[in-house]
C-alpha cells in the first residue's frame, strides 16, 4: 500500500503538468544514491577527495564547508525583508547558478501558524518573492528561478512558541533535482 | 450528550491510470452536541410497525439526526404508530408532544423495503404530510435522513441538512487525506491521500467535485477532482503559487488566487484551465476570494489598506469596496446563502473567532469562545456554520448555528482535522 502509494506520487510529480520545473539534472549516477527527487554529492565520475572542492560544482551543494549548503534565510514577524546577515550567502548562490546557467532553483517561502492558511500562503509568497529579487540583483537569472509558497503548510518547528514561530518564518532554497 | 456514530467504510472507485488512490478512510468521526437552542420544539418519532429490526434502525437515525440538529427536543411515544391508524392524540399531548410521526416498514415484491411515514401536529390533531420510500437494506442511513429531512422541513419551513455531506482534510503522521462524509460524521470515504498538504478544499454548485489546493509538486497547484469518476485535472499550474478556489455559482469558472505576475493576485479560470484572466491589480495581496451566492460579488481578503480586511468586487470587475473596519485582521469571507450576512474570522485580542456581519446593518455577532477558528462554510440552508478549531491542541471541526445557539463539534480520535466545507443540497 505504501509501497504503491510512493509509485503513485511520483507518477503524479512526474506527470503534472503546466510550468513544472525541468527534470532533475543529475550528475551521472554509479553511485549508490539513487532515490529521486534528492541530489546525490560525490556522484561525479572523479572521485572527491576529503581535502578539496570546487565551489561551483555540484557537489559543492551538499558539502557543508561550502555555504551552498546553506539554504534557509529567516525573515522577522510580519517582515520580508531579507536581512543584511543573509547578503553573502544570497551572494554566492546568485554566482553558482550565474555559473551553471542550467541550474534552476526553487524558492519556497513559509509563514508562521497564526490565522488564515490562505492569507498566510499570501504572506509566505511574499517571502519568497524577496529572496527571488535578491538573487536576481545578485547575478541570477530571472528564468532560473521560481518563488512560490507553502504558507503554514510545512512548519519545521511545531512548538507554539515565539522561538519556534520564528524558524518557521523562513524561505527554503531548493535546486534542481532538490523539488 | 453523545453520540458516537458506527463507521461504514465505503471504497469509491478513483483510480486515474494509477495517478492517486481512493480508499476507504480510517478515521472516524464522532459527533458531540455542546450547546443547543433555547427553545426546542418537542417531538415524538413513534416506534414504526412492520419488519422489526429495519424499522428500528430507521427510527434510531432518525432520532438521533433530530437530536443532534439542536432544535428538537425527543419525547417517547409510548407506543408503536403506524402511518395508517390515527395517532392517540390524548396521549401524545400529556406527553407534551407537539408533533409525532408514525410508519410502517414492508417488503416490496423486488426484495426492496417500503418505508411508510405520516407526520402529525398534536395539538391541532391533522396530519402535516406523508411520504413514502423504496429503498435496499443498505440505503438505511440515506433513507432515515430523507425522513429527517422531511420531518425537519415541515416543522421549521426550511430544508433538511441531514442528507448533505462534507469534505475536509484530515492530518495524521506524514499523510494527509481528503475525505467525504455525511454530515452527520458517518460513512467517511478518501477522495485523496497525499504525502503533501491539501488545503481549500470546495464543492461545485451541484456537489459533483472539489476544487482543492495541493502540495504535491512542492508548490501549490489548484486541482478539480470528479467524484463520481474519481478524476481530476490540473486547472492552475502557473508559475508561482496557485490557491484559493472559489466556484461561480454557475459552476462554469473559478476564482483564484495566482503569483504569476507578482504578488498574489485574484484571476478568473474556466474549469477546465482555460481562459485565464486578471479580476483586479492591487499593489498588496489580495487573496481568498469567494462568490456571493447571487454571483454578483466576490469577497476576498487584501491587505490593500495596510492590514488584512474583506472587500468585495463586482463579478464583472470594477472597483473594490470595503467590508470590515473593527480591528486589524478581518480574513476568510464566506457570503451566506441568501445573501445576507458574511461570515469570516476575526482576530480579538489575539484570539481568532468565527463572526458573522449582517451586511445591511453591519452589525457584527461573534459566534465562538475559542481561539483558533478557521476556514468557515455555510450549511446550504444557512442555518448553520462548519468550521476548523482547535482542541486541546488538536484540529477539530464544529458547527455553530448562525443565531449562535446551536454547538455541535467533529473530531477524529488521534488526528487532526481541518478545512471543513459543506457540500450544496443533493438535486
Amino acid at each position: 500500500m505504501r509501497t504503491l502509494y510512493a509509485l503513485s506520487a511520483l507518477a503524479l510529480f512526474l506527470t503534472a503538468c503546466g510550468s513544472q520545473p525541468p527534470s532533475p539534472e543529475q550528475a551521472p549516477s554509479g553511485v549508490e544514491s539513487r532515490s529521486p527527487g534528492s541530489l546525490s554529492s560525490g556522484s561525479t565520475t572523479k572521485p572527491v577527495t576529503q581535502d578539496k572542492f570546487d565551489e561551483m560544482s555540484l557537489a559543492a551543494l551538499k558539502d557543508p564547508r561550502s555555504p551552498l549548503s546553506k539554504r534557509a534565510i529567516y525573515f522577522d514577524y510580519d517582515s520580508y525583508l531579507v536581512k543584511d546577515e543573509y547578503q553573502s550567502l544570497l551572494a554566492s548562490h546568485a554566482k553558482f547558478l550565474a555559473a551553471n546557467p542550467k541550474m534552476k532553483m526553487l524558492i519556497q517561502g513559509n509563514a508562521d501558524e497564526r490565522g488564515s492558511r490562505e492569507y498566510n500562503l499570501a504572506l509566505g509568497q511574499k517571502r519568497s518573492d524577496a529572496v527571488k529579487k535578491a538573487l536576481q540583483l545578485l547575478g541570477a537569472r530571472e528564468d532560473q528561478l521560481e518563488s512560490v509558497s507553502l504558507g503554514e503548510e510545512k512548519p519545521a518547528c511545531t512548538e507554539l512558541t515565539e522561538p519556534c514561530w520564528a524558524q518557521n518564518r523562513r524561505g527554503d532554497m531548493l535546486y534542481s533535482g532538490e523539488f | 450528550m453523545r453520540l458516537r456514530v458506527s463507521l461504514v467504510p465505503l471504497l469509491i472507485a478513483g483510480l486515474v491510470a494509477g495517478v492517486f488512490i481512493s480508499s476507504p478512510a480510517q478515521a472516524q468521526l464522532t459527533v458531540e452536541i455542546t450547546g443547543q437552542s433555547g427553545k426546542r420544539l418537542p417531538v415524538a418519532i413513534a416506534d414504526f410497525a412492520g419488519e422489526r429490526i429495519i424499522a428500528q434502525a430507521l427510527t434510531s437515525v432518525i432520532r438521533a439526526d433530530l437530536d443532534r440538529s439542536g432544535l428538537f427536543r425527543l419525547v417517547d411515544a409510548g407506543a408503536t404508530i403506524d402511518e395508517t391508524t390515527p395517532p392517540p392524540f390524548g396521549d401524545l399531548k400529556s406527553r407534551e408532544a407537539d408533533a409525532v410521526a408514525g410508519g410502517s416498514v414492508g417488503m416490496a415484491g423486488d426484495g426492496r423495503y417500503e418505508t411508510r411515514v405520516r407526520l402529525y401536529d398534536v395539538p391541532k390533531q391533522v396530519a402535516l404530510g406523508a411520504q413514502a420510500y423504496a429503498h435496499t437494506g443498505t440505503q438505511l442511513r440515506t433513507t432515515a435522513h430523507r425522513i429527517s429531512d422531511f420531518i425537519y422541513e415541515k416543522l421549521t419551513g426550511e430544508p433538511g441538512l441531514f442528507s448533505t455531506r462534507i469534505a475536509y482534510v484530515v492530518k495524521s503522521t506524514g499523510r494527509y487525506e481528503l475525505q467525504i462524509a455525511d454530515a452527520d460524521g458517518n460513512n467517511p470515504q478518501s477522495a485523496l491521500a497525499s504525502r503533501e498538504p491539501i488545503i481549500s478544499p470546495t464543492w461545485s454548485p451541484d456537489g459533483g467535485k472539489l476544487a482543492y489546493v495541493s502540495f504535491e509538486a512542492k508548490k501549490p497547484v489548484v486541482y478539480v477532482h470528479d467524484l463520481v469518476s474519481g478524476r481530476r485535472h490540473v486547472v492552475a499550474n502557473f508559475k508561482g503559487s496557485n490557491s484559493a478556489p472559489s466556484w461561480s455559482p454557475d459552476g462554469k469558472q473559478l476564482a483564484v488566487v495566482l503569483t504569476k505576475d507578482g504578488n498574489s493576485q485574484i484571476y478568473l479560470v474556466n474549469v477546465d484551465g482555460s481562459g485565464v484572466r486578471r479580476l483586479a491589480s492591487s499593489p498588496g495581496i489580495d487573496t481568498e476570494p469567494r462568490f456571493s451566492a447571487d454571483g454578483a460579488h466576490i469577497y476576498f481578503t487584501s491587505d490593500r489598506g495596510g492590514s488584512p480586511q474583506i472587500y468585495r468586487l463586482p463579478a464583472a470587475g470594477g472597483t473594490a469596496e470595503r467590508i470590515t473596519f473593527d480591528g486589524s485582521y478581518n480574513v476568510t469571507p464566506r457570503p451566506s446563502p441568501d445573501g445576507k450576512s458574511l461570515a469570516y474570522i476575526a482576530r480579538n485580542n489575539g484570539r481568532f473567532q468565527l463572526s458573522l456581519m449582517d451586511l445591511a446593518t453591519k452589525q457584527i455577532q461573534v459566534l465562538t469562545d475559542s481561539a483558533k477558528d478557521e476556514s468557515p462554510s455555510f450549511a446550504p440552508n444557512g442555518r448553520m456554520i462548519l468550521y476548523a478549531t482547535e482542541v486541546g491542541g488538536r484540529g477539530v471541526l464544529a458547527a455553530v448555528s448562525a443565531d449562535g445557539r446551536v454547538k455541535q463539534r467533529l473530531s477524529v480520535h488521534a488526528a487532526d482535522v481541518r478545512e471543513p466545507t459543506w457540500a450544496p443540497l443533493r438535486k
